[in-house]
């Protein structure tokens, strides 16, 4: 929407205005995100910018809540139930998600739609009603507190993101490939590992990274499911808003950002890979 | 030689039946694929989910615990104005010894508790007495009964006991509607006790209010990444994402943070000048603090439908009406805005939804005012653990939800969600 | 041969991991300081001397409603609860805690006094193991009330004195009592003019006229966040996490005593363990709570110890090396005027009172 020369005065300023108002929002979105990176740093035990910090002084800023994150057993602990459980559930919802949206993509599927409302509806239903369930219905089934509870209750949770993602890069598939395949004498196996899975391999990637990201993220659903023994990272730093404030919170929040762009990067670059892939010039 | 006009498959089955076959073959190889995770939501997400929905309904503690007493008393006219006569007593004599023991006494006396204050120490104490009685050595039980406690000869208790003896109760739903079930019938509660309907009320105007601001600040980001070239737009993408990506906690507590009385925003303010020093704004812990924060988290989901939708509007359109001597505003307002019309419905249902669920936020920011229906359907969980009426709340919640979820299905089609 | 070692290491295997997981206790409490106080004074030294190994679970606040859940299911995995005393008489109640004979299960003072007489009233109900006395006060920031630093806790309902927020607990329970206090009501008869609607309503509407100026906090966290952002110029919330506030951050903040309400916090063991699990929650019970045990826990964070053959022995604070006996609630120069928890009171009515403030709290 670059301005054409022949713009009048009138659209000059409309169009800097415009630009201005998508500044302060994108403003909006992110400032809130990097104020907590330098609080990260607060050498006090508040979350507040100390007149220290202020001027900018040495003493103000320290790196103890860093390594509060690095050697306190607590954090280290749920740091490692977080790597434990969001892996599993992810690999769980992938698997069951992409079969499934394989599945829904074929022509004639009786109750679609039905089935569709069924499986993103873990998505739409109120955390807190999901969470409550899940706390009655695992707690009479033996799952409430054990690892397996958890792992359940955050692949289901992450199921919806997967069905979405990898149906809209069914959408865009070329059933002759597989038909090609299926001529050329490969079996359905064979079909799917060499010629479907490759190119929806990008939507199933970033399916599966929403999926990992809603468990590494979920904080009502662990807390009812789950006992000390599955404290993950949010549950953590929910105990700490609760209990007992400390920037702890925001080092663990800092490192979580730096991981979440690094995360955007890859998805970035693998979404150009697959436009690269599908033949679609990327812009 | 009918069967000369049939085409035939190439192994010598008439082509409709093989086709028909080869359709039923693809339908069950679809279903196969479903099944397995049709099955696991199911079991992991949707019995759950009626597993507690059935507790907003489900009252067997009294008949459980007083088998004897509920049979008789269902004979006592709760109008006689009188408390009921030596049989109720002694059937309840008899529960209550048995209750005692198993411990079931002070559970049965926090439920009727919900419905009459005083119940729970009543049964209390009375439990403690209870287990001395002799039951072949009591010569009238009413009287032993009301030596232990007065409160006993009160016909309203009894009213209590009797109305909710049955196996299922509508209690937890009338509490959730702000109504109360007495002798007279279905009343409205004290006024001094009315929270839910209001609180439903404010949920929905809130959830609107955010649901304005996500549409207010998504459509020109929106406008923006779908006209700019895909390089750039991608780019601006992530900054849309990261907050999407970034711990829902750390966001919240970053307002908090921002939002406070000494805050940043109100020291940059002050610094500035615009607002005195005695005189900040406050914006946190009320509707301000809950509709800045939840704006913030729920943007990102007006954007990305927004965006998809107004990728498919080709830009060629827009030159056409200008070409045709429209001006910009016009060529917008008249071609571009009726388009993307369609991602407006898509992102304010899908915001909306996510919304009236919300409760970690409005927890953390919202104070008194800026509270959900969420935060007290949490506290009945956890907290009060009147489980019944947490359920009943969550009910009403979910048909909201659910109604809503309908709609969006009919106008925009589960499958049109789009996530970046 | 080779078969039979395998399955012989395997058999050690399984039996190193069963025993390894048998060695494994999980105590719930309430996080933070609080734990880390008794991780300090009970969980380390217990470790070191049987090598079991103590998983903390900072769940107390819901701990009701979890071991409800789980008595439900018939699957407790909780060995010690750390509760106050109102939730212990519920789950006492109710049977999901275990009943304590104290003077056989629980060790006698030094001097040989039975522990049911050293603990004495504090003994709430059978399933209840007193732990500490801690209390509900007011800290307020030195520097923003002025001239003259308030002494009466009725300085909170003085908005024309002490101009400013102040936080208070997001429920019910010690605000209406502060409330009828301060409206002239004797502090002997609270609870009965509480008990009335009248009563309520006139907590209600002493409560109304500071409404406006509240910020309602529900973790024991918030007020001395808020007092250290200068968010509030007095607040209430438990005095051990002023004490760190106080003197472990250095804060400008100081220490209201009047009117502070008294609990109970302590120890419950979960109904329906196993008999192994059961003996060595026991065993914990026994050894945490005698009298050096409690006089230990002082030494990391300023809450009384329930024994009064501890109280002599509470000594300086570990790493500030102050004397705490002036910073405990019982210190008879900060227990000049205090209230106790009415727990049968508001075993009633807490539903009912409850459902008013969150309707008041709305309006």
């Amino acid at each position: 929407m670059a301005l054409p020369i022949y713009a009048s005065p009138m659209q000059k300023i409309w169009y800097y205005t415009f630009r201005i108002i998508c500044g302060l929002v994108f403003f909006f979105l992110v400032f809130p995100i990097m104020v907590i990176i330098p609080l990260s740093f607060n050498a006090q035990d508040f979350f507040t910018f100390t007149p220290e910090m202020l001027a900018f002084k040495a003493e103000g800023f320290s790196f103890k809540h860093y390594d509060d994150f690095f050697t306190n057993q607590d954090w280290q602990h749920a740091l490692k139930n977080s790597l434990r459980i969001a892996p599993m559930a992810t690999i769980l919802s992938v698997s069951f998600g992409t079969l499934a949206a394989i599945g829904l993509s074929q022509s004639h599927v009786p109750f679609r739609r039905a089935i569709m409302a069924i499986m993103i509806s873990p998505m739409i239903v109120p955390l807190i009603i999901s969470a409550s369930g899940m706390y009655f219905f695992y707690s009479r089934i033996g799952l409430q507190g054990t690892y397996a509870g958890v792992v359940l209750a955050h692949a289901v949770l992450g199921v919806p993101f997967v069905i979405i993602t990898v149906t809209a890069t069914l959408v865009g598939f070329d059933k002759s490939l597989t038909r090609a395949a299926a001529n050329m004498g490969a079996g359905p196996v064979r079909t799917f590992f060499k010629i479907q899975m490759p190119l929806i391999l990008p939507g199933v990637i970033s399916g599966g990274l929403f999926a990992f990201i809603t468990s590494f993220d979920e904080v009502v659903v662990v807390l009812f499911v789950g006992s000390a023994g599955q404290k993950t990272l949010p549950w953590q730093m929910f105990t700490g808003l609760r209990e007992q404030i400390s920037p702890t919170i925001l080092a663990v929040a800092t490192i979580l950002i730096a991981m979440s762009i690094i995360l955007l990067t890859t998805l970035e670059l693998l979404r150009r890979r697959s436009e690269r892939l599908r033949g679609m010039s990327p812009g | 030689m009918s069967n000369t006009n049939t085409v035939l498959a190439s192994d010598g089955t008439s082509l409709k039946k093989s086709l028909a076959k080869s359709l039923r073959r693809q339908k069950i190889r679809a279903l196969l694929l479903i099944a397995p995770l049709l099955f696991f939501v199911l079991l992991t997400f949707i019995a759950p989910i009626g597993d507690m929905l059935f507790r907003s309904v489900e009252n067997n503690i009294v008949s459980d615990t007083l088998p004897r007493t509920v049979k008789v008393l269902s004979k006592w006219d709760s109008m006689s104005g009188q408390a009921p006569d030596e049989e109720v007593f002694e059937a309840f004599a008899r529960d209550l010894k048995i209750a005692v023991k198993s411990k079931l006494h002070t559970k049965l006396g926090s439920r009727l508790n919900y419905e009459k204050t005083g119940i729970s120490s009543l049964v209390r104490q009375t439990g403690r007495k209870v287990k001395k009685l002799d039951l072949d050595a009591t010569p009238s039980f009413k009287d032993a009964f009301e030596k232990m406690n007065k409160k006993w000869m009160d016909p309203s208790v009894w009213q209590t006991i009797q109305q909710f003896s049955s196996k299922y109760t509508d209690g937890y739903f009338l509490a959730a509607a702000d109504l109360t079930r007495t002798s007279e019938g279905i009343q409205k509660v004290d006024e001094d006790k009315k929270i839910y309907f209001k609180l439903f009320v404010r949920t929905l105007y809130m959830s609107l209010g955010i649901t304005f601001m996500c549409i207010l600040l998504g459509y020109p980001i929106a406008f923006l990444l779908a006209t700019l070239p895909m390089r750039s737009s991608n780019v601006l993408m992530i900054l849309v994402l990261l907050p999407f990506w970034t711990s829902l906690l750390v966001r919240t507590s970053a307002w908090k943070v921002l939002l406070q009385n000494q805050g940043v925003i109100n020291d940059f303010l002050v610094w500035l000048g615009v607002i005195a020093d005695g005189n900040r704004l406050e914006l946190i812990n009320n509707v301000t603090g809950t509709v800045i924060a939840m704006t913030h988290i729920l943007l990102p989901f007006m954007i990305l439908p927004l965006f998809s939708v107004m990728k498919t509007i080709p830009p060629t359109y827009m030159r056409a009406a200008k070409s045709m001597g429209a001006n910009d505003f016009m060529a917008f307002r008249r071609v571009y805005f009726p388009q993307s019309i369609p991602g407006i419905g898509a992102g304010s249902i899908l915001v909306f939804i996510l919304a009236i669920g919300y409760y970690i936020t409005p927890e953390i920011v919202g104070g008194t005012k800026g509270v959900f229906i969420s935060n007290r359907i949490a506290y009945h969980i956890s907290s009060s653990l009147n489980w019944g009426l947490g359920a009943a709340l969550g009910a009403i919640l979910l048909v909201v939800v659910l109604a809503l979820y309908w709609l969006y299905d009919k106008f925009v089609g589960i499958d049109n969600v789009k996530l970046g | 041969m080779k078969i039979k070692t395998i399955m012989l290491g395997g058999a050690a295997f399984a039996m190193s991991a069963t025993a390894a997981l048998a060695e494994d206790m999980t105590i719930v409490s309430w996080g933070g300081a609080y734990t880390a106080s008794q991780q300090a004074a009970y969980h380390d030294p217990y470790s070191a001397m049987t090598g079991v190994n103590i998983i903390n679970d900072a769940s107390s606040g819901e701990a009701v409603a979890k071991l409800r859940a789980m008595s439900e299911a018939g699957n407790v995995t909780w060995d010690v609860v750390d509760v106050v005393a109102a939730d212990a008489l519920r789950l006492c109640d109710e049977g999901l805690a275990m009943e304590i004979d104290a003077d056989t299960q629980l060790a006698d003072a030094p001097d040989g006094t039975k522990a049911s007489v050293d603990f004495g009233d504090l003994m709430v109900n059978e399933c209840f193991i007193p732990q500490i006395v801690y209390s509900t006060t007011f800290g307020y920031r030195k520097d923003l009330v002025g001239s003259t630093a308030p002494t009466s806790v009725c300085s909170v309902f003085d908005t024309a004195a002490y101009p400013g927020k102040r936080s208070l607990e997001k429920r019910p329970i010690n605000n209406m009592e502060w409330a009828l206090m301060c409206d002239g009501v004797a502090k002997s008869d609270v609870y009965d003019v509480l008990a009335t609607d009248e009563g309520q309503a006139r907590a209600f509407a002493k409560l109304d006229t500071i409404k406006g100026d509240v910020i309602w906090w529900s973790a024991g966290a918030d007020t001395p966040q808020l007092l250290a952002d200068g968010e509030v110029i007095m607040g209430s919330t438990y005095n051990g996490r002023l004490f760190a506030l106080i003197e472990e951050q250095g804060q400008n903040v100081g220490m209201l005593w009047d009117g502070q309400v008294f609990d109970l916090d302590g120890w419950i063991i979960p109904a329906g363990l196993s008999d192994e699990r059961k003996a060595r929650a026991l065993d914990y019970v026994y050894f945490a709570t005698d009298t050096q045990r409690l006089a230990d826990q002082a030494k990391y964070i300023s809450y009384g110890p329930a024994r009064k053959s501890s109280a002599p022995l509470v000594s300086k604070h570990a790493t500030l090396g102050i004397d705490m006996a002036p910073h405990m609630p019982t210190d008879p120069n900060n227990a000049k005027n205090t209230l106790l928890y009415n727990y049968s009171f508001w075993a009633d009515y807490r539903d009912d009172i409850d459902a008013k403030f969150q309707a008041w709290l709305a309006k």
